[in-house]
């Protein structure tokens, strides 16, 4: 039996991973990579503790949470998608640093 | 000779052996996504991240959710950025550097959530072994069964918003002209 502790580990490195990329990266895909991998962090974190939780073969809450986040990660990469292509139509850059026209 | 025994770790076994492997594969990966200059390397390494997040699954006994997270987010998903990847390219490549100028902040920042995490986690008592799941098949019969019943009306929001969003990426990515 893997332990608890592994599985949390594993996801806490991915969601820094996640993390790093989505605040360091330059380029607006990289972003969204990042944001897929912290949404994955999350997804092996609600699996683990089902599987770890008190009747996994009863109670199988964290499996249903872990496929609706897996649903509203496909909308929101779509979206996404979407805005960073209709931002390089207009601007002809992905590139976060260049695209400040909501700046205060 | 029992006061060293604690500090040797025990031998893993297979299942653990195998873990440890699914989850080198997802951290290399990880690491791609974050440091590789070229897109198309964080693309592949975002796949490489995903098939271990499915791997980790299959190993936790969640069959479902592993074939959904190789559907949606390597069937799905990952095409869907190498494309755009495909449709943005251009003055991006080789004239910048892949990261911005709060990287180092970022790392600093990132690292000490790393730090944190880990040192919470391990000063939790979680419970050591899990409760056997039984019958798989019985649990995807129990999946089908929670998103009629108990969860209908969060699977319909959800219905609603999966076709929401994709018509308004439709309309958001459409050539206007």
């Amino acid at each position: 039996m893997v332990p608890l502790t592994w599985y949390l580990t594993l996801s806490a490195f991915v969601f820094s991973a996640g993390l790093f990329a989505s605040l360091a990266r330059r380029n607006a895909i990289a972003v969204l990579m990042g944001i897929e991998l912290m949404l994955n962090a999350a997804n092996i974190n609600l699996v683990a503790f089902w599987r770890y939780g008190a009747t996994p073969g009863a109670n199988i809450d964290g499996q249903v949470f872990a496929l609706f986040v897996i649903a509203v990660a496909a909308a929101e990469v779509a979206v996404g998608l979407a805005l960073i292509i209709s931002v390089y139509r207009n601007r002809k850059t992905v590139n976060l640093d260049d695209t400040t026209l909501l700046r205060g | 000779m029992e006061v060293l025994q604690q500090f040797i770790p025990p031998i893993p076994t297979l299942e653990q052996q195998i873990f440890l492997g699914i989850a080198l594969l997802t951290i290399i990966g990880s690491f791609l996504v974050v440091l590789a200059p070229n897109l198309f390397h964080s693309a592949l390494g975002l796949v490489a991240a995903f098939f271990g997040a499915a791997g980790v699954y299959f190993i936790a006994e969640a069959e479902f959710v592993g074939v959904s997270q190789i559907l949606v987010y390597v069937g799905a998903i990952a095409t869907l950025i190498t494309f755009a990847i495909m449709l943005t390219r251009g003055m991006m490549f080789g004239i910048t550097s892949p990261r911005n100028r709060q990287s180092g902040t970022a790392a600093i920042v990132v690292s000490l959530t790393f730090v944190v995490l880990v040192a919470l986690l391990n000063a939790v008592p979680w419970p050591q072994v899990g409760e056997p799941v039984g019958d798989g098949e019985a649990i995807i019969a129990g999946l089908g069964a929670a998103f009629v019943g108990e969860y209908m009306i969060p699977f319909e929001l959800l219905a609603i918003l999966l076709l929401v969003a994709l018509a308004g990426a439709i309309m958001l990515a459409r050539d206007r002209k």
